[in-house]
């Protein structure tokens, strides 16, 4: 122990003198990042010898370190130029049944419970498998794990992200999910080849919601069925189910219980992006945003570690939540994206495993300049009407739809930035913002395009999107619900989960109001809930806020900060069956912070399930 | 360009410039297969010493080809959680059945070994009733520590860290040749170990391995 130490503080202060002779060497920001030792983020690149914590790395290997890349070479994958495919509907067969196929080597063991409410207008079908994906110019290929288009047979490559899906309300869909990842001994060190596939946060019936436990395995297909209703379709909206509880951007990944973590890093996630009559995807039509797939781009974050020889690395043995020094954008590290002079939508997602985001847009030739946009929803829902901000925070599983105008910076270049300082897995350290041009790089945007028209409505001139439904009734049941940690297994309410423990039963049709608390000061927890969105009603005894952060709208992900609380308005409509809550940190996730509830028609009052 | 002393000269041309990341792409990355990378990071081959004083290395003959789970505990653990962590992991075992010894191995690590010479393991393994199959280990308290850190039973809050029983509360289980590795916390209901355990076992066509 105590020679690991000095070892350690050798190293350190090596690293630290080595540090002082660059900066008194007069060595530029430019001189260093031609040498390869600046990362674009404006780090040394963690090597022994001068990052102090590559030293501490090399001790015990719990940071990343991965060779250097460059930054701003590949462009951003995008559906507008079929960079990232969309998704294209088939023909199924054998037909795609209510019960479970198991003869035709169905994994499903639940049937259908809206099959014929909603029939399938559309069918799907993707495929699970290894492939070799490019991450950088400077790193070898990949072997990840992707969702192809189309059935086995088909053999058609993997998307990483996977394939995005264009659903539009009042369309039900069934997606045929062939399950052909490698053998167990084929994973390439991490990732188990057996799956569930969530779509977070549809308004799904639990066989199809891709629950952790419902996990099928390699050589086995699923039927997936999607109704794309509006929650209170069977209840309190009958037929047509409540408009203001529409959803825009979804996404679906891997929740394999225990194996989460692994196989989404591994590449098993994707966009899920929802359509109706006022979000048409048509910036001429309905609420006027604009037009999908030209000027409205999904953007999927994840940070990665590589190792020495350039392949993905997941640190396996990892207990506060892992953290990767490559930023990826839609699975390219650090791409770039041409835009024109004009309004853009973005759609923000952090598929994790465990960091946090403040984004930023930087213009690098003007550090204090503040570039203002409108950000259009929280976790995908569009808020009552747009809300300008500097900053949107995002972590683990959030989603923002944003509006950009990129007409006031036709012919510069900005940055999306992450400003938010995070040290560990554990969350951001102590919400500390770096200042301008200081954090992390991911996304060059350049707004070079041609000049092209913009039928876009000016968010600035939206008065209304939706309603928030009301709160103002009384809930059948208040639980309370501790998260905490028991020195190396995490808890809510002091139980570690298992799939068959029921701890409460949700009663169908009713409206509950939970509270969540942290309890403790050292994680931060990004919960989600199935199934329905919830609306904050307080967090920390306060309402939540819409500025600087907005807290606001419908959700599925509360940001659960250390030693807070917060208090969740829900209302469970239209199907029964089985759902999770859980911490989104992933690691936390597969480590047992996760408890099951069910729906049904008779549920309980218990207040700390 | 400035000058900069031999030290630093040193540590600079020690790095890979972006060139080297441009032949890395080139490079046979099969060369080192994902079993070694994982047997280099997490597998010290370090010698060790099991209650029943046989001297061990951790890999060859703790590790390798094997099914196993890893918990860390210490016989005079002030909290109270090892007794019942270990009387739970003894259920375990019970499900587990004739396989623990014959392809499934069960560990515990002191993170006392000034104190948990091997015959106080062995006499806290015969108080539990702990079966053959589940070794409890010892060694140097240095290479003791490495595995702790090694293995990732480590927190990154200091203090919390240098907390002894901090690190008793988490069983990892895991298939060594297969690469599968998972954790869940050691008090988990038995038969939720013994399922999770299962996730990580020999695939269903194959035969289970010979111990």
């Amino acid at each position: 122990m105590h020679l690991l130490k000095h070892q350690w503080s050798r190293l350190a202060r090596t690293a630290w003198a080595n540090r002082q002779e660059i900066i008194k060497a007069g060595l530029g920001r430019r001189d260093l990042f031609k040498m390869g030792l600046l990362t674009s983020a404006g780090y040394l690149v963690a090597k022994r010898g001068l990052s102090t914590r590559a030293a501490y790395a090399d001790d015990d290997d719990n940071v990343c370190s991965s060779p250097p890349t460059r930054a701003f070479y590949d462009l951003l994958p995008t559906p507008r130029d079929g960079t990232m495919k969309i998704q294209t509907p088939t023909t199924l067969t054998p037909t795609p049944t209510a019960a479970q196929n198991t003869a035709a080597g169905e994994g499903r063991k639940i049937t259908h419970q809206a099959f014929t409410q909603f029939a399938p207008q559309k069918f799907y079908a993707v495929t699970q498998r290894a492939g070799y994906v490019s991450v950088s110019p400077d790193l070898p290929l990949q072997t990840l794990w992707g969702f192809a288009i189309g059935t086995p047979t088909e053999n058609k490559p993997i998307d990483v992200p996977g394939p995005v899906y264009v659903a539009h309300y009042g369309k039900p869909i069934l997606v045929r999910n062939f399950n052909q990842l490698p053998a167990q001994d084929k994973n390439g060190g991490f990732g188990l080849p057996s799956v569930s596939t969530h779509l977070h946060n549809g308004h799904t019936p639990s066989e199809s919601d891709g629950n952790p436990c419902d996990f099928f395995e390699r050589g086995y297909f699923y039927d997936q069925h999607y109704p794309n209703v509006l929650a209170g379709i069977n209840s309190t909206h009958p037929g047509t189910g409540d408009i203001n509880e529409a959803m825009s951007t979804l996404w679906y990944h891997d929740h394999r219980v225990d194996f989460t973590s692994q196989n989404v890093y591994k590449g098993l996630a994707g966009f899920y992006l929802l359509f109706n009559d006022h979000d048409t995807s048509d910036e001429n039509t309905g609420f006027h945003l604009p037009s999908f797939p030209a000027y409205d781009i999904p953007m999927m974050f994840a940070d990665k570690c590589f190792d020495s020889s350039g392949k993905l690395f997941f640190d396996l043995f990892n207990l506060d939540g892992i953290l990767g020094d490559k930023f990826t954008v839609n699975g390219k590290i650090q791409p770039v994206l041409h835009v024109s002079p004009r309004r853009y939508r973005f759609r923000w997602l952090d598929a994790g495993p465990s960091r946090f985001y403040q984004f930023f847009l930087t213009d690098l030739t003007n550090l204090s300049a503040h570039n203002l946009f409108w950000q259009i929803s929280s976790d995908g829902n569009l808020l009552p009407k747009p809300i300008r901000v500097e900053s949107v925070r995002l972590s683990v599983a959030e989603r923002a739809d944003v509006i950009i105008d990129f007409a006031p910076f036709a012919g510069k270049t900005l940055y999306l930035e992450n400003r938010l300082k995070q040290d560990d897995g554990r969350g951001p350290t102590d919400h500390e913002i770096r200042s301008a041009g200081q954090g992390n790089l991911v996304l060059k945007i350049i707004v070079d395009g041609p000049t092209v028209a913009d039928h876009s409505q000016d968010p600035a001139t939206i008065t209304k999107f939706y309603d928030l439904p009301s709160t103002a009734v009384t809930p059948r049941v208040k639980r309370t619900f501790v998260f905490s940690d028991s020195g190396g297994g995490w808890q809510i309410n002091e139980r570690f989960f298992a799939c068959n423990d029921i701890r409460f039963t949700v009663q169908e049709n009713s409206v509950e109001q939970w509270t969540l608390i942290n309890d403790g000061g050292e994680w931060e927890h990004p919960i989600h809930i199935h199934f329905e969105e919830f609306q904050t009603l307080s967090i920390n005894g306060r309402a939540p806020a819409t500025s600087p952060l907005v807290q606001t709208g419908r959700k599925d992900v509360l940001r659960l900060e250390a030693d807070a609380s917060a208090t969740l308005f829900f209302r469970f409509r239209d199907f029964t069956g089985k759902y999770p809550m859980h911490c989104h940190n992933t690691i936390h996730e597969d480590h047992a912070m996760m408890l099951r509830f069910d729906i049904a028609p008779i549920g309980d009052t218990r207040q700390s399930p | 360009m400035p000058t900069i002393t031999r030290r630093t000269y040193l540590a600079l041309s020690a790095l890979a410039p972006v060139a080297a990341g441009l032949l890395a792409r080139e490079s046979r990355s099969e060369d080192i297969s994902s079993r070694d990378v994982i047997r280099n990071r997490y597998f010290p081959n370090l010698v060790l010493m099991t209650h029943e004083g046989r001297q061990v290395r951790f890999y060859d003959d703790l590790i390798k080809d094997k099914i196993v789970t890893i918990n860390f505990m210490y016989t005079q653990c002030e909290d109270g959680r090892c007794p019942v962590t270990t009387a739970n992991l003894v259920r375990v075992q019970k499900l587990l059945g004739s396989r623990v010894g014959r392809d499934i191995f069960m560990y515990s690590f002191t993170l006392a070994p000034e104190h948990d010479t091997p015959t106080v393991l062995k006499r806290y393994a015969k108080a539990y009733g702990v079966g053959p199959g589940w070794t409890f280990v010892t060694g140097s308290p240095r290479d003791m520590e490495v595995l702790r850190r090694k293995l990732g039973f480590v927190w990154a809050n200091p203090v919390r860290d240098a907390k002894r029983s901090s690190h008793t509360g988490n069983l990892r289980y895991g298939n060594e040749p297969l690469q599968l590795w998972s954790a869940c916390p050691a008090m988990a209901k038995p038969e939720w170990i013994a399922e999770s355990i299962s996730w990580v076992d020999w695939p269903k066509t194959t035969a289970a391995k010979p111990g």
